[in-house]
């Protein structure tokens, strides 16, 4: 049992546990908080060769030396070898350790046993087995695996969304959010299996693939062919414009924790898949797409961002905010340079502690005053001060200004598109200063949503309530603290990235 | 031991279950059904034992009509024999409402009359479809096929008092006789075109192409139809929704595994002789694209609308019929690469994965029978709060018919999808993957019923009773689903 078989599996364990009747939310944090710590340790420095460029490689044996290589746990053989085998290099460091505090944070803000209504087991099981799928599939070394362990959630997620879900709409929702993302996994399904097919490959090993693939030499019209389905898949999944409908809803009548857990580390699945498993394995295909994508994401942020502007409720404009902010990711991805894909990853973190911590605050605010509308919230910040300057906060982060991790990962993103710059405005460029007009846009509706929430005239006939509580603040602390440091100090993640992103760069030849 | 010892071993614990209803004065008999659970559990121990090609009789000219050395056929004799002892196990369960539609108005009577029989038929039927596992000679395919539909037409119509029942045997008798005359005649044109009974003999003469090609095709195509028809292929499908809805539940159960499994592996057998020949594959794998493209579409579909659970199921059971006939049009031609899945092992995959799923949503069925009338898919509303075992199992059961990752369902269609991919299927991938989107819904509308809905007011919340061997038999089908689900080299073993 080596301890990323352990991240992995405690929460398992411990929902299987809850099952047989142990109590639900001190397994549950006792487990988040074991994951936890066990991610902390993983991340020591002391397990890492640090030379003077940064993180060089791993030590542990079961990291492997080149980065990406998983120590299995078992085999299977027959339809090409799929084993389960878990490993990790810098990428999968930072979305572990994203996954690790959003989780610990989504189950200790998560309500205690006698407030949920319905099988508070259910519940716990269901967060438990959300964070596990996302652990899994950052942590897999294999192609087959980490396509399950993202489907781990699709059950939870629907019941949870069903079931404990907030609003008139969310037995639609729960449908609408698990058709949408099962066809989305299908599609990813297919192709993976034209990747499998077209390379002829015998294994389902993802550094294996990688080399098979830089080996085969396939042509760019076949890459091509095989990349479209990747990207529409994983482009589901990540609420890549035009295939975006079933995020805001779903954040916005998801219970707290599952909209913290879904817009915040789930989501990045399909940009993780990006980054590790289609860029490398078909560069040409990446490339000959690379239009396309820049049409999307400006899309994501420029339309998707005036939708945002215009929403009514504070859940639905979070909801349709981490939709947008996909855009940057995908910009970061579609520069192709190493600078931008470094931006890349740390933008997936940066958005998915900043996403979970606004969550996490409107949740506390729907809880108070049972809605979200903009016209029946105002002057809050005389009520509830402490609700009203960690809003500020995590509003300030998710615009992305200096001192948080948001500005240093879009900052990274901008410069990478403008890289190789040589005067001559080609798309990337187009798109980037387009790009750039979004964060304009995330000024104006985060601004306005804390006005019209927060200052001004109280509104009238709200009920008394009293501001937030230990078990509230202390979750949201977490987030905010990790958004702090990593924002001052962004090095702390990056030098994984560093020598993680080179050798994949060097596979993508950019 | 030989092979064949066990079909012997099977029919005999049959017999002895008439027996001993017939002789012995039991006051609960039941004591037969459990008899026979004890008795099937002994021989699929045996299973494991048994010597494999016993060379004298593979030689032999009497034992020409037997498979030997086929791992297949073990495979298969296993799925008849778990499918047919959870079968017993949910008939035990089911034994009230059995009396209750079969209650003799008699005086002096026996008040369980006509018990014993219904745990000793699916005995018979069960040494039919072991010995079609093995049968290697078109009139023992013929024979062992005719074992198992006669005892399905007695065991369709059990409920006599139910007018359901009744309906559903006699349109399986027709039904079922017009398919068995086809089954015939096609049987007489192949052994008219090749002058041979021995499939073996068949296939090399047929490969050869020394042979009539039209006179060939006309044998598959009415073979074909009788075999969908068994299958449940459209266009041939009609009978199942009626059928699976009228029968009594644990024969349904039966019928959409075991029959089904028996129906496939003389299917392949048949059509691996066809597609082992140069100058006939083309024709057939089209025909067998254009079944399977029909059948994905009707099954997916139709299942949509489906309200009542066991028409649900019946058309899930021809959607997953597509999904093996998509496998079976898709056979790769020419020499496998090694330690790549042949159509025959992604089709037996299939069924025992499918075995496991289907049985455990019928087993969780006949439990909700018992204390919840009517099988609409809206009577389980609340259940997860009712009794959350029952909805737990359920939910996996479903889980992995819709072919989620990390269950034994997945697998299946994952090596499906992949063997069509590689064969460049592409109108069958597409509609594939459209019949899985569509299977999303209808399996997780099941789940949503029992989790997101709130029970009836008024009714009842006690929790439901399992019966201790359904429970076990729960359990372990659980268990099965997410281990084979997670490493499916346990169940690929026991095909190699």
């Amino acid at each position: 049992m080596t301890i990323l078989e352990i991240i992995v599996l405690l929460p398992i364990l411990a929902a299987i546990t809850i099952a047989f009747g142990a109590p639900a939310r001190a397994t549950s944090l006792i487990a988040a908080i074991g994951v936890a710590i066990c991610a902390f340790v993983t991340a020591m420095p002391n397990h890492f060769n640090v030379s003077k460029e940064g993180v060089s490689n791993f030590s542990f044996q079961y990291f492997g030396e080149t980065g990406f290589q998983g120590r299995k746990v078992f085999d299977i053989d027959g339809f090409p070898d799929i084993s389960l085998a878990f490993g990790i290099d810098g990428i999968s460091m930072v979305l572990m350790l994203l996954t690790a505090i959003v989780s610990l944070a989504a189950i200790w803000i998560s309500p205690k046993e006698d407030a949920i209504k319905g099988s508070s087991k259910l519940y716990y099981i269901c967060c438990l087995l959300i964070g596990a799928g996302a652990m899994g599939a950052f942590l897999s070394t294999d192609l087959f695996f980490l396509y399950a362990f993202h489907e781990l959630a699709l059950i939870p997620t629907f019941l949870m969304i069903g079931i404990f879900g907030v609003g008139a709409n969310r037995v639609k929702t729960a449908w609408t959010i698990t058709i949408y993302l099962g066809v989305g996994s299908l599609i990813l399904l297919l192709g993976l299996i034209a990747t499998m097919s077209g390379l002829n490959a015998e294994t389902f090993d993802i550094p294996s693939l990688i080399a098979v693939a830089r080996e085969s030499g396939m042509e760019q019209q076949a890459q091509m062919w095989i990349y479209l389905p990747l990207l529409i898949g994983f482009g589901i999944l990540v609420s890549l414009f035009p295939f975006h409908s079933w995020a805001p809803n779903a954040y916005a009548d998801a219970p707290t924790p599952v909209a913290m857990l879904h817009a915040g580390v789930l989501k990045k699945f399909g940009l993780y898949g990006l980054i590790r498993v289609a860029n490398p394995i078909l560069p040409q295909g990446a490339e000959a797409l690379t239009n396309l994508i820049l049409i999307l994401l400006v899309g994501n942020i420029i339309i998707l961002g005036l939708v945002t502007i215009a929403q009514k409720r504070l859940d639905k404009m979070l909801g349709y905010s981490s939709v947008m902010h996909m855009g940057y990711v995908f910009l970061g991805i579609a520069s192709g340079t190493y600078i931008g894909t470094v931006g890349a990853v740390l933008l997936m973190f940066a958005h998915g502690i900043s996403i979970a911590l606004l969550f996490a605050l409107s949740g506390a605010l729907r809880d108070r005053y049972g809605s979200l509308e903009f016209a029946k919230l105002g002057g809050l910040a005389k009520v509830i001060p402490a609700a009203g300057l960690l809003f500020g906060f995590a509003a300030f982060a998710s615009i992305g200004l200096p001192g948080f991790t948001n500005f240093a990962a879009e900052v990274m993103v901008f410069f990478g598109a403008f890289r190789d710059f040589d005067g001559t405005f080609g798309p990337l460029q187009w798109a980037t200063i387009l790009a750039l007009w979004g964060v304009v846009i995330s000024a104006v509706y985060m601004l306005r949503a804390f006005r019209n929430i927060f200052k001004g005239e109280l509104a009238a006939k709200l009920p008394k309530v009293s501001d937030l509580n230990w078990a509230e603040k202390l979750p949201i602390f977490l987030l905010l603290g990790t958004l702090l440091l990593t924002g001052f100090v962004p090095e702390l993640l990056i030098k994984y990235l560093r020598p993680a992103l080179e050798g994949l760069m060097v596979a993508v030849g950019g | 031991m030989p092979v064949y010892s066990l079909e012997i071993i099977v029919v005999c614990l049959g017999l002895l279950m008439l027996l001993i209803d017939a002789f012995a004065n039991l006051s609960d008999k039941r004591t037969i059904g459990y008899f026979g659970v004890l008795g099937l559990l002994v021989v699929i121990g045996l299973l494991f034992s048994v010597e494999w090609g016993s060379k004298d009789a593979a030689t032999s000219v009497f034992w020409k009509f037997y498979a030997f050395g086929d791992t297949k056929s073990l495979f298969f004799k296993g799925i008849a024999l778990v499918s047919t002892l959870i079968v017993l196990i949910m008939s035990i369960d089911f034994a009230p409402i059995v009396m209750a539609q079969t209650a003799d108005p008699e005086e002096g009577a026996h008040p369980q009359a006509g018990l014993g029989e219904f745990f000793a038929l699916p005995m018979f039927a069960c040494a039919g479809l072991m010995w079609m596992a093995s049968a290697n000679h078109l009139v023992s395919i013929f024979v062992s096929l005719e074992t198992v539909t006669i005892a399905f037409y007695i065991m369709v119509a059990y409920l006599r008092r139910n007018v359901g029942s009744l309906e559903a045997g006699v349109k399986y008798l027709i039904l079922g006789a017009l398919s068995t005359g086809f089954l015939v005649y096609g049987m007489t044109w192949l052994y008219g075109m090749t002058g041979s009974m021995e499939l073996p003999e068949i296939g090399k003469i047929l490969a050869s192409g020394e042979v009539n090609r039209t006179g060939a095709l006309f044998a598959f195509a009415l073979i074909l139809v009788a075999m969908a028809f068994k299958v449940g292929a459209v266009p041939f499908h009609n009978w199942i929704p009626d059928v699976y809805q009228g029968a009594p539940t644990p024969i349904t159960a039966f019928l959409s595994v075991a029959s089904k499994a028996a129906g496939f592996i003389v299917f392949l057998r048949i059509t691996a002789l066809y597609l082992s020949s140069g100058a006939l594959v083309g024709k057939v794998t089209v025909v067998l694209t254009v079944i399977a493209v029909l059948t994905l579409i009707v099954g997916n579909f139709v299942a949509l609308p489906q309200t009542n659970f066991k028409r649900l199921l019946a058309y899930s059971s021809v959607a997953h019929a597509g999904f093996l006939l998509m496998a079976m049009a898709s056979a790769p031609q020419g020499a496998l690469k090694e330690n790549a899945m042949s159509v025959g092992d992604v089709v037996s995959f299939y069924l025992g994965a499918y075995l496991l799923m289907t049985m455990l949503a019928f087993l969780v069925l006949s439990a909700l029978r018992t204390s919840i009338t009517g099988e609409n898919v809206g009577s389980f509303a609340g259940l997860a709060k009712r009794s959350p075992f029952l909805a737990i199992a359920m939910l996996i059961s479903m889980t992995s018919l819709a072919g989620i990752p990390l269950t034994a369902g997945f697998f299946g269609k994952l090596f499906v999808f992949k063997l069509a991919f590689d064969q460049e299927q592409w109108v069958l991938l597409a509609v594939g993957i459209i019949g899985a989107c569509a299977g999303f819904y209808y399996y997780l509308k099941i789940a949503a019923s029992m989790f997101l809905s709130e029970a009836p007011a008024g009714g009842t919340t006690t929790a439901i009773r399992v019966s201790p061997a359904a429970g076990i038999a729960m359990v372990f089908l659980m268990i099965a689903i997410i281990v084979v689900g997670i490493n499916p080299t346990m169940m690929m073993n026991l095909l190699r």
